[in-house]
């Protein structure tokens, strides 16, 4: 009886089983990377309503972050201010400018600005500014060195497993509580330890389960 | 042909053991028999019963794309009951899967030759009834589009499954018969797919077949390692068929309900599989054996054979019922004592004494030999076992549930229309694909029965001195 098949097709099933496990392999890794967060959502800088500069008003004015966002480190959710905020100063500054004509429009009709929100949790993720600011997780540690944006982007993953990271080791990530607002911080070179001191000291325990985030 | 097959003669009537074959078949006959069914014209009554096995196949997709879109509310589960439907049918089908790999590895473990002629379709079985139980478990998680954290896969949540979770466990013991169980089927397929191929008239039913035979020539070779990757595949296959179903029963054993938080179940749930796969292996060869025309190669005393089995682990499992009973009263816990209680004569009592029945008590007239070997009996026995093994789970899951510690939140579980529609449509998906089977793959294993034969004793020719004797060969076909 003739072959079938000619010789060379003997390579085929050598080439379909590394093609599967490879293919497997790749398949995982792709969507590790390719459906993560880090993928999709970091550098987002949506447009806003004000062309509001945090380099200039914090950068090289030195505007504190919570002036603005004042309830950060007793509540929850980081405030955005509200129209008030911006006119304590614009009410008397640059009271012409054509950039602030939304801000001025708010004023007056007293409708607030519909500011975009950059920074996403899904609804099934809690997370409180106030906890993680008042025992020292810098606001640059998430939002990065928001005072050298022109406009707001996420540079972070916000991932649940980027979360975890910091929760599983704190000591290396923590500063001291009086540096929490600092941008561009350098830590120490025995950080690693002073954290580790005061983590037993004040006894930061941040929770790993389920229930610490989703409930 | 002879009918002296030389290897009973000489012994005691009483020790004669009827021929595995029947009907004087030369190898010949017995590779028609079986491939003839793949090469001719699929016939009517084929598309017919496939049309009606489609038909159910649409309902499970249906109702599965019902359940997707509304979610788990539309199954009957309530607050005490959160574990209905789904789970009873899982371990059903995968109970079912049982037997293939029991008459495949155990049975050819133990030299048991009559295995030759049902194990190839049994396999099948198993295979077909354990691709149904996986639906289950991947359909009754609420979010189906998270089924995949059920596999420990690197993701970006660094998430990991719950490895202390029985349920996890069953993820990897069903994944790993199934796969396990398909590569013994397929390199048992090997040799007879070359069989076909060479029989094989038009060029791409050679190609298709030439690529699945791997480059079977039937050399001495091939034997050699065919003989051996077998002989380690069902080494491998022995152990599974006794944890597969132990780690199931853990998803129950390893809570703390009552009715459930019992050291019996390891051993009672491989009992009841093993019962309700041979009962499936049965009604399915009733059937198949007559349409097929293969009475010869599958006799009444395999299926004698099988209802001995069933008999014995329908006893085994019947032990097992009334020992859970009497551990109840001995271990004077009064909620396992409730639990047992309730279980008989409470709210599903009707479902507990259809389980007793059907399962304990039907079985028991498997002693009467005539029973045995009727083919209407076993065939309607066998249906009314998988009754019962069906029911076993739903008494096991649903009466220890509905009755939970807090009286106040004790329910009736009702299934809803989508709960049935569901079941009944996995056998719509079950009988697709045993149809296809019978329809495109040697049903009954070609080169293992042959090797029963007597004819393939190297001795048979002759009287053991290597001549040949007074049965030379039979050269020509005795079936078209």
């Amino acid at each position: 009886m003739p072959q079938i098949f000619p010789k060379k097709a003997n390579i085929v099933p050598t080439i379909s089983l590394l093609g599967l496990v490879g293919g497997g392999i790749a398949t995982v890794f792709l969507i590790w990377y390719y459906f993560s967060p880090e993928y999709t959502d970091v550098g987002y800088a949506p447009e806003q309503p004000v062309p509001y500069s945090h380099a200039f008003h914090v950068g090289e004015l030195g505007l504190q972050c919570q002036y603005c966002h004042n309830n950060v480190e007793i509540a929850d959710h980081a405030n955005i201010p509200a129209t008030q905020t911006c006119m304590n100063c614009h009410g008397q500054i640059k009271t012409d400018s054509q950039k602030l004509i939304p801000v001025r429009e708010s004023w007056a009709s007293d409708e607030p600005i519909e500011w975009i929100n950059v920074h996403m949790l899904p609804d099934y993720a809690r997370f409180s500014h106030s906890v993680h600011v008042t025992n020292g997780v810098g606001c640059e540690t998430c939002h990065g060195r928001v005072d050298q944006m022109e406009v707001v982007s996420q540079v972070e993953p916000l991932s649940m497993g980027w979360c975890i990271e910091c929760h599983r080791q704190p000591e290396l990530y923590l500063r001291p509580p009086d540096e929490v607002t600092t941008m561009g911080y350098v830590q120490p070179a025995d950080f690693v330890s002073r954290n580790l001191e005061r983590i037993a000291n004040e006894r930061i325990q941040p929770p790993t389960n389920c229930s610490a985030c989703h409930y | 042909m002879s009918t002296d097959t030389g290897t009973a003669s000489g012994t005691h009537p009483a020790l004669q053991e009827e021929p595995l074959v029947a009907g004087n078949l030369s190898f010949h006959d017995i590779t028609e028999l079986v491939s003839r069914h793949t090469e001719k014209r699929t016939p009517l009554a084929w598309f017919g019963a496939f049309a009606i096995a489609n038909i159910l196949l649409l309902t499970l997709l249906v109702c599965i794309a019902y359940l997707f879109w509304n979610g788990t509310g539309v199954w009957g589960l309530n607050n005490p009951v959160g574990w209905g439907y789904a789970i009873v049918n899982f371990v059903f089908w995968v109970g079912i899967g049982h037997a293939g790999t029991l008459i495949s590895a155990i049975l050819f473990l133990f030299r048991q030759q009559w295995r030759t002629a049902i194990n190839r379709s049994a396999e099948a079985m198993t295979l077909f009834a354990v691709m149904c139980a996986l639906i289950f478990p991947g359909i009754h998680v609420g979010r189906v589009w998270a089924a995949y954290w059920m596999l420990p896969i690197p993701n970006q949540m660094e998430m990991w499954p719950q490895f202390k979770s029985p349920l996890l466990w069953d993820v990897f013991a069903v994944s790993v018969y199934f796969t396990v169980s398909l590569v013994f089927w397929y390199v048992g397929l090997v040799p007879d797919l070359a069989t076909l191929r060479d029989r094989a008239t038009k060029k791409l039913r050679r190609r298709v077949l030439g690529f699945f035979s791997m480059g079977w020539t039937g050399a001495n070779r091939h034997w050699r390692n065919y003989e051996k990757a077998y002989l380690l595949l069902a080494a491998l296959a022995t152990p599974l068929v006794l944890s597969v179903h132990s780690v199931v029963s853990f998803d129950f054993a390893v809570s703390i309900v009552p009715g459930w938080h019992t050291t019996i179940f390891p051993p009672y749930f491989v009992a009841g599989a093993i019962f309700s796969g041979f009962a499936m292996v049965v009604t399915l060869l009733v059937i198949a054996r007559k349409v097929y025309g293969i009475e010869d190669i599958i006799t009444i005393s395999h299926l004698e054979k099988m209802n001995i089995i069933i008999l014995l682990t329908g006893t085994m499992v019947g032990f097992a019922y009334i020992t859970e009973f009497f551990i109840a009263w001995y271990s004077g816990v009064q909620y396992e004592v409730f639990a047992f209680k309730n279980r008989a004569f409470g709210p599903y009592a009707w479902a507990y004494w259809t389980m007793m029945s059907c399962n304990l008590i039907f079985p028991q007239l498997f002693w009467i030999k005539r029973l045995r070997r009727s083919i209407p009996f076993m065939f309607v026995l066998s249906i009314l076992v998988n009754i019962g093994m069906w029911f076993e789970r739903f008494v096991i899951t649903v009466t220890s549930l509905h009755r939970d510690y807090l009286p106040s939140s004790w329910d009736y579980y009702t299934p809803t229309a989508i709960d049935v529609l569901t079941f009944v449509g996995s056998f719509g998906l079950f009988f697709t694909m045993f149809l296809l089977f019978l329809r495109f793959v040697p049903m009954v294993a070609i080169s293992e029965v042959k090797a029963v034969l007597p004819e393939a004793d190297p001795h048979f020719y002759g009287h053991g001195d290597g001549q040949t004797g007074a049965h030379p060969p039979t050269l020509t076909p005795t079936v078209d």
